[in-house]
């Protein structure tokens, strides 16, 4: 049953990703290559939208994947809901744990063995996310198949990678929202036509 | 009745109005519930802010959560947390359901080769930010390597694990560090 697969897979997400709407990434990633859902590429266009739409990141990624799931098994009526049942799996938890510490608020806050878990958890955060980044770079800026991992750069979209980089740690640009940069890389792609990766 | 509502449309308007949620969010949230409605001071949307983060899931949803038990209780965190969840459920499904008639066509091919280099772009740089928060010393350092390592070479392992282990190192290193001093 996808819907209830659905379900366990962003409840899982939702109970263990940390740090806000980014830290859904691995999870997502996982979860395509576990079920084969999607492949890379979509979720690189499903974060764009996420990053470029009204709303919390991490909402609209599940959103967007609930409803692709169920676009993929049962059309138009399975896809709205699969987004539903995606992002409702994914607030439950959250719901749940903060209706507890609302009540225990301060001493949540100040508890020893709380902030030593996310001290910790907080690297492996960083760590799964850059395995995210290095998957997204192989799908936007390298070709598939071959053997010559030099011929397989694509040069006009590693151009644009390094120029965006660039571009977004710099002082004045870098202050500039994500969704600036996501239209810029979307007119550049239109104009050298760098769909045929 | 009339509280619960209230807190629907508001968090409705939050979930409509920001882009990129986290700290995007948090400017939106003070002018209204702070400013606006009085449900809160600034001072507890900031700790609201601080346990939201440090506790799984979607910052603005656990933002959400918190104001709205604080109004009305459990009902009222239900209508809070629905309002913010909802635009996000509309617009995407409309944008999804768009796109997926337009995605065959070369032009949309050639947008989203481009965006997705973007992306890519956005995602380093969120390493970036994230490392210079949360990697604090060495353990933190072999700890983010360490998970890099095992989720590049393992794709289909579920982040869970992951994250319970690192869970479990820092528990366990508590002791060793308490000891020294």
């Amino acid at each position: 049953m996808i819907f209830l697969r659905l379900f366990i897979e962003f409840f899982k997400t939702g109970l263990f990703s940390i740090g806000g709407g980014l830290a859904t990434i691995p999870f997502l990633s996982a979860m395509g290559e576990k079920w084969g859902w999607f492949d890379e590429a979509t979720l690189g266009n499903m974060i764009a939208v996420g990053e470029s739409t009204p709303g919390p990141i991490g909402v609209n990624m599940a959103t967007y994947v609930g409803y692709t799931v169920g676009m993929g098994e049962y059309g138009i009526w399975g896809a709205i809901l699969g987004g539903f049942i995606a992002t409702l799996a994914l607030v439950l938890p959250s719901v749940i744990i903060i209706l507890i510490i609302a009540r225990i608020l301060k001493a949540f806050k100040e508890n020893k063995l709380v902030e030593r878990s996310f001290y910790s958890i907080r690297p492996a955060v960083t760590g799964m996310i850059a395995t995210a980044a290095v998957a997204m770079i192989k799908s936007a800026v390298f070709t598939k198949g071959g053997n010559n991992i030099l011929k397989m750069i694509d040069l006009k979209a590693l151009i644009l990678f390094s120029v965006l980089l660039i571009a977004t740690n710099v002082k004045p640009i870098k202050k500039l929202h994500p969704i600036f940069f996501i239209l810029i890389a979307g007119a550049i792609g239109a104009i050298f036509k760098m769909g045929a990766i | 009745m009339k509280v619960l509502w209230d807190l629907f449309a508001t968090f409705f308007r939050i979930g409509a109005f920001t882009f990129g949620g986290g700290y995007a969010m948090l400017s939106l949230i003070q002018r209204e519930v702070v400013d606006n409605k009085k449900w809160a001071t600034d001072e507890e949307v900031l700790d609201y802010y601080a346990v939201a983060q440090c506790t799984p899931g979607v910052i603005a949803v656990n933002t959400a959560t918190f104001v709205g038990y604080k109004q009305k209780g459990v009902l009222g965190a239900i209508a809070a947390t629905f309002g913010v969840v909802l635009p996000s459920l509309i617009i995407i499904t409309a944008i999804a359901s768009a796109l997926v008639h337009f995605m065959d066509y070369p032009i949309v091919q050639d947008i989203f080769g481009g965006i997705r280099v973007a992306v890519a772009v956005l995602i380093v740089n969120a390493v970036i930010t994230m490392g210079k928060k949360a990697v604090k010393d060495v353990l933190c350092v072999i700890i983010a390597a360490v998970s890099f390592a095992v989720s590049l070479i393992f794709p289909d392992l579920s982040p869970v694990f992951v994250v319970l282990a690192a869970a479990i190192i820092g528990l366990g290193t508590m002791k060793i560090g308490g000891a020294k001093q």
